[in-house]
């Protein structure tokens, strides 16, 4: 008799859950990890509090390893008919998603008036590589700005102010070669200045133009303007920091050993992602600063980093609870978290007053140099059939930076390439 | 009779079956198809696909990166291909002979092989860094200046022969090893009894001997040489300038970075092509002039 009644309190049991398990929306929700850190932990955190709050949606939440790896899986995923409803991607792969008809506007799926403002909410910097054709397609999430680190106890060493980091493309050349240091034989064991330019040197260079007045490319990914001659300008100053001013090694300076290179005192000043501040706190052993890009004309860096796109569906239910699932990551209180957690920058004003991240940045000044240097921050490069147009970008520097060929001649090769490659998108 | 033997037909189709379905659900349909996809254009969310004859083929022959993937993989294999099996003939006769320590030594050599390529690749990666990586540590203490191996486009394609080199010799002193222990003593006492040099042994004994297992060494060598994708991805990324772009890689590049599945499918087709041919020439040409006992 016992028996018999558990049995069938068993049955009622997996009947409750098989109906509400059958009743919830299931969505999938793809994301890459770029940063260092207990990502995975952090994520699923999120989704156990969103379902607690949420218990009709089930989240399942898919690592997908970086962010190349990332578009890969989610755009053979949608190829097969099997696209995730929702993914952190490149922010500059918008154009590749909406080209392949595999995402939908945010706007047109979130459109009552608090929707409105929700995406009204965020760093305007942010939204310029979110918006295109008159639509919002991403929303910000891990977003992130160039900035220099430099070696505090270095520049004491070499005899400047310890709390000055270079301010200006002069400054960059003048404190590099008092940071020199040489042993014996003459090699140098101590590097002025160290921009990354293995992988996507398009990002760090985006940087130099952008200080020197320069914008690649148009609103629309249309157009870009590689041989602007103040990009020329910008990429000689670039190869001339290791070739004639001596400050930077030469060749190609490798993006993931270089916050290694900085903690081993090979150089003294660094330029990455702000998503490697968490990083650079955790390994420095020495006394470090976070400052913005230095100015020629002005200030400024390209945004970089991920933002969330909603895949297109047939089923409305789950792009509900898709974008219910955006709203929640992209909270004050999340933002604020995850901008702590990872370093990333914050993507939205109020979450700068939430009580978390004020202490957070009472305590930790360097994590408002970001935020602070969004005010003069561009879009990222991004155009219309995208990493071919930067590729072509990103040989030429390389080409450059290795005295392959002159500035002029490879930029001007390049923009060749990408305006051919653009030119089924110009009308 | 009649119904015996068409009973052992069907027996042997039979029993032939599930390899003629795994070959030809992953090797022969996909190669196919890819050959028949190359001739149309890619797809587009709504734009569809359409026939375009060798327009692909045209942009390819026009293309200098695939020229220089081209270029840079005949390289690869010119090198990587004679050197990787020098060395394994070479260790594989040292730890054939009669030495203290021989299976340590034999364990050593084979070590790379066991490792997969993308830590093997991030084991070269320190070896390789600028500075304080382990070849500039030992370059500098012996008053030779810093070389940034993998960053300076005359220094990059060489240091990822190195790789392959150093995971292959191993893997093929193996098949050596078998095929030297094969020889028969008898030779070797003959060639002692005429006082042949040890060149001459070599030479005129066991170069010959060991010739089928240098051509089956060879072709793997050669196919190895093309598909070659792990350490560029791991190492360089194809940089700096495609100094590094190696066949597959800038096929992978072109399907999944630029979404260029008809392109990619073009170029694929020109890869299969070459590594057809390589293995027919060498199986119907060199299989004449090779001592089979």
């Amino acid at each position: 008799m016992k028996v018999l009644a558990r049995i069938a309190t068993a049955t009622a049991v997996a009947l409750a859950l098989g109906v509400s398990v059958a009743s919830a929306t299931e969505i999938t929700f793809y994301y890459p990890i770029a940063v260092g850190g207990p990502i995975t932990k952090i994520v699923d955190g999120y989704v156990d509090a969103f379902q607690k709050k949420h218990p009709e949606i089930t989240v399942k939440p898919v690592y997908t390893g970086s962010y190349q790896d990332s578009i890969v899986k989610a755009m053979t995923a949608a190829k097969a008919g099997n696209p995730p409803d929702m993914a952190v991607l490149l922010s500059t792969d918008m154009f590749t998603l909406i080209d392949n008809e595999i995402i939908e506007p945010v706007d047109t799926i979130a459109n009552s008036d608090a929707d409105k403002t929700w995406l009204k909410s965020f760093y305007p910097a942010f939204m310029e590589n979110s918006q295109a054709q008159g639509h919002t397609w991403g929303i910000p999430f891990q977003r992130s700005t160039i900035v220099q680190y430099w070696n505090k106890d270095a520049f004491k060493a070499a005899g400047l102010d310890p709390e000055k980091a270079p301010a200006t493309w002069e400054e960059m050349v003048s404190f590099g070669k008092k940071l020199i240091k040489k042993d014996a034989s003459g090699n140098v064991t101590q590097w002025g200045v160290e921009i990354p330019s293995s992988g996507f040197p398009y990002w760090l260079f985006q940087a130099l133009t952008t200080q020197n007045g320069a914008i690649l490319a148009n609103q629309d990914g249309t157009k870009v303007a590689y041989n602007d001659p103040k990009v020329v300008e910008a990429a000689q100053f670039f190869a001339d920091l290791s070739m004639k001013d001596e400050v930077m090694p030469k060749g190609i300076i490798d993006w993931g050993t270089t916050p290694k290179d900085f903690f081993e005192g090979k150089t003294a000043v660094m330029w990455t992602t702000t998503g490697n501040l968490t990083n650079v706190k955790a390994n420095a052993k020495f006394a470090f600063g976070v400052a913005p890009m230095p100015k020629k004309v002005r200030g400024g860096s390209p945004t970089g980093g991920g933002n969330i796109y909603i895949f297109k569906t047939k089923d409305k239910a789950k792009q509900a609870a898709a974008i219910e699932f955006a709203r929640f990551l992209t909270t004050p209180e999340l933002a604020a978290d995850w901008g702590i957690a990872t370093g990333y920058v914050a993507t939205r004003p109020d979450a700068w007053e939430t009580p978390a991240m004020k202490k957070y940045a009472s305590e930790f000044p360097p994590a408002i140099v970001a935020r602070d240097q969004l005010k003069e921050a561009v879009a990222e490069l991004s155009t219309h059939d995208n990493q071919r147009v930067t590729k072509a970008l990103n040989d030429a520097l390389q080409a450059i930076l290795t005295g392959g060929k002159p500035a002029k001649a490879a930029l001007d090769q390049a923009q060749a390439e990408a305006t051919r490659i653009l030119g089924p998108f110009q009308n | 009779m009649t119904k015996g033997r068409l009973n052992i037909h069907v027996q042997g189709w039979l029993l032939a079956l599930p390899a003629v379905v795994l070959l030809a659900a992953f090797t022969h349909i996909p190669a196919i198809k890819t050959v028949i996809d190359s001739f149309f254009s890619t797809p587009h969310g709504a734009r569809p696909s359409r026939f375009i004859g060798l327009t692909h083929y045209h942009s390819l022959v026009a293309d200098p990166i695939f020229w220089r993937a081209l270029t840079n993989n005949l390289l690869y294999a010119l090198i990587t291909v004679p050197l990787a099996i020098a060395f394994a003939l070479l260790m594989a006769l040292w730890v054939n002979g009669k030495i203290s320590g021989r299976a340590g030594l034999r364990l050593a050599f084979f070590t790379p092989t066991i490792l997969p390529m993308v830590a093997a690749a991030n084991i070269w990666l320190f070896f390789y860094t600028q500075d304080y990586g382990l070849l500039n540590k030992i370059g500098r203490t012996l008053g030779f200046a810093s070389v940034n191996w993998l960053g300076d486009p005359a220094t990059a394609l060489p240091s990822l022969m190195a790789v392959t080199i150093w995971k292959e010799a191993g893997f093929f002193m193996i098949f050596y090893l078998a095929a030297l222990q094969q020889v028969p003593p008898d030779l070797y006492e003959a060639a002692r009894m005429e006082n042949a040099s040890r060149w001459q042994v070599f030479r005129r004994i066991t170069w010959p001997m060991v010739m089928p297992t240098t051509l089956f060494v060879g072709i793997n060598a050669l196919i190895n040489a093309f598909r070659v994708v792990d350490q560029v991805i791991a190492m360089t990324g194809g940089g700096p300038d495609n100094a590094t772009t190696l066949l597959l890689f800038y096929i992978y590049q072109v399907a999944f970075s630029f979404w260029d599945l008809g392109y990619a499918a073009a170029l694929s087709a020109v890869l299969l092509t070459a590594l057809a041919a390589v293995a027919l020439a060498q199986f119907f040409l060199l299989d004449r002039k090779i001592h089979y006992r």
